[in-house]
């Protein structure tokens, strides 16, 4: 587990995690934005996620979890066909949003990408003004704006940022300390309007204080997106997300190791009952 | 199998030499390589200075405007009223050419090895060790290559825009590398930013990947074409006439050029001569120095910290 990844804020304890402060998972039912089913994930011949199935629930919080190379992130990165940019990765089974296979020879990963944005691990604003960082998505994308001083006011705002750096908006984005950037970058994805944000670990990198925040706003942005994040850390999973899916690592007769999808539930049942021993060592940290 | 006791055996004990940590030891080796290194660096620089002090002291007397107003002589009799003219405006014409001619491809040929060419395949593969090698090919054979083939097959004949295009073949390897480097040197997460919001390959490329990449291609494409300016092996054979008493006025042009006018001069016996060559050494110099700054004053102006 990543050593500046555990943060655990006052007040909150695994034990005490029943649902997140956004509420409980919805209880309708509704058909899933995203379904997974049986999706495997190659690096050439080599398979690093395998037989993954699961759905994604509209504005809900779902959280990935487990060990390092158990391969979370790999599939959160085949949501969005960023697997695409790497050499030699390939898709098995089917990722469907509202029902459509994003991997269907016809569909533009450019399209998929406009509707689903992503966060990384690191903090990466472009080299550029605060300004520009969050208008660049909506310039490439060619986004019908009345106003854009207007929309990266709104995502600025929607990001908790825009009152820290409304007076240098000029100011080089690269200038903000690590949690602002991470606050940028979730401004950047925004303003483009997705239905969908993916985060890929995103406060492994920042301190606790900044990760309280970003735990706020992600609390907050999901009365109008869908988030799904990765994370290296349990507490973090227990206090935002409505569902938890929890990965491990396999190792095969070759002695390579696979990723595999344990357990899928709502979170705080994962966390208090969890139906699978794996789980269950995982989180009560018996995990070897 | 180790025991306890032996590693702490091992560790500096200092209760036991109270002053082991103020006691400074003179280190032989740290001593004999620093001095290694500071030799090298006199002999760069001496050799540099040398030089400098050479031509400034021969070429004194003729530093002034006569260098560039005047046209250069056969007769050692009219040297007085000499220069060399037309053969700074030959290098500028040619200069000016093969930055038009190789930078675009260059620059372009860069962006596709290294944004968009699939480097397991084969060919791909090919195109990048040729150009490592092109890049280590004498001069004097791209010379003979565009004598054959761009003076004569191609019927360009002995003229400006043929030196152009054999110097642009010269440096385009080197402007090709420069350039790579500085697209490599822009992180991946800055592209996979661009991708996840929604931009296309070529957005991402031309927003992000380039703008962040352009002090490096400055500054690589200006030493490019400070050594084109140098050359003067590849004009030997393509024929940069000695001496010549007018300007180049067209793409078609006879020529000559700095370097070939320099040669021309110091084989000539007369000290006068060799005055008149120091003088546009010097020329030459300031023109490759003023390259040269422009290129530093690009990358320090536009660097990127990540």
């Amino acid at each position: 587990m990543n050593p500046t990844d555990t943060t655990i804020r006052p007040g909150v304890s695994i034990a005490g995690v029943g649902t997140p402060s956004t509420g409980a998972p919805r209880s309708d039912a509704a058909d899933p934005v995203m379904e997974l089913s049986g999706v495997s994930v190659y690096y050439g011949a080599y398979e690093a996620v395998r037989d993954t199935s699961m759905p994604i629930q509209e504005k809900q919080i779902t959280a990935m979890i487990g060990p390092s190379g158990c391969g979370k992130s790999t599939i959160l990165r085949s949501l969005n066909r960023m697997n695409d940019l790497i050499p030699g990765a390939r898709v098995s089974g089917a990722v469907t949003y509202h029902g459509q296979d994003l991997y269907a020879k016809d569909v533009d990963p450019i399209e998929v990408r406009r509707r689903i944005g992503m966060v990384f691990q690191k903090p990466n604003p472009f080299p550029k003004s605060i300004y520009d960082n969050v208008a660049y998505g909506p310039r490439v994308t060619g986004m019908k704006v009345s106003s854009m001083d207007d929309l990266v006011e709104r995502a600025l705002r929607d990001a908790a940022l825009w009152d820290e750096v409304k007076d240098k908006l000029k100011t080089s984005g690269l200038a903000l300390s690590g949690g602002q950037q991470q606050r940028l970058c979730i401004a950047r994805t925004i303003a483009v309007r997705p239905e969908i944000i993916l985060m890929d670990e995103p406060c492994s990198a920042l301190d606790p204080i900044a990760t309280a925040k970003i735990e706020d706003l992600m609390s907050e942005l999901s009365n109008d997106y869908t988030i799904v994040i990765v994370t290296h850390n349990m507490q973090q999973a227990a206090r935002v997300s409505h569902y938890t899916a929890f990965f491990t690592a396999e190792v095969d007769e070759q002695q390579e190791r696979h990723g595999r999808l344990v357990e899928f539930s709502q979170t705080g049942k994962l966390f208090t009952n969890p139906a699978d021993k794996r789980t269950e060592d995982y989180i009560t940290g018996r995990f070897g | 199998m180790s025991t306890p006791t032996i590693t702490t055996e091992t560790r500096p004990d200092s209760s036991a030499s109270g002053d082991a940590l103020t006691q400074r030891r003179s280190r032989p080796g740290e001593v004999a390589f620093r001095l290694a290194m500071q030799a090298c660096l006199l002999i760069a620089f001496g050799v540099l200075a040398a030089l400098l002090t050479w031509v400034l002291v021969k070429g004194w007397n003729r530093l002034d405007s006569r260098l560039w107003t005047e046209m250069p002589t056969g007769l050692a009799s009219r040297l007085d009223g000499a220069g060399v003219q037309s053969a700074l405006v030959g290098t500028l014409w040619i200069i000016s050419l093969v930055a038009l001619i190789c930078l675009p491809i260059g620059i372009l040929s860069a962006i596709y090895l290294e944004e968009y060419a699939d480097n397991t395949r084969w060919y791909n593969r090919l195109l990048e060790l040729n150009i490592q090698n092109l890049a280590g090919v004498p001069s004097i054979i791209f010379g003979i290559l565009g004598l054959g083939i761009i003076a004569r097959a191609l019927g360009l004949g002995f003229t400006v825009i043929t030196a152009a295009i054999v110097l642009s073949l010269l440096v385009l390897p080197v402007v090709i590398i420069a350039t790579r480097e500085a697209i490599r040197a822009v992180p991946q997460s800055i592209r996979h930013a661009s991708y996840a919001l929604g931009a296309t390959k070529w957005q991402t490329v031309s927003r992000q990947v380039l703008p962040s990449a352009v002090p490096g291609i400055a500054t690589g494409s200006i030493l490019a074409l400070s050594r084109a300016i140098g050359e003067a092996a590849p004009l030997i054979v393509l024929g940069a006439v000695t001496f010549i008493t007018f300007n180049p006025d067209g793409l078609d042009s006879g020529y000559t050029a700095l370097p070939i006018q320099i040669y021309t001069f110091i084989t000539r016996s007369q000290s006068e001569y060799t005055e008149l060559a120091a003088g546009a050494i010097v020329l030459l110099l300031a023109i490759v120095l003023a390259m040269n700054s422009i290129a530093i004053f690009v990358r320090n102006r536009f660097e990127k910290r990540w």
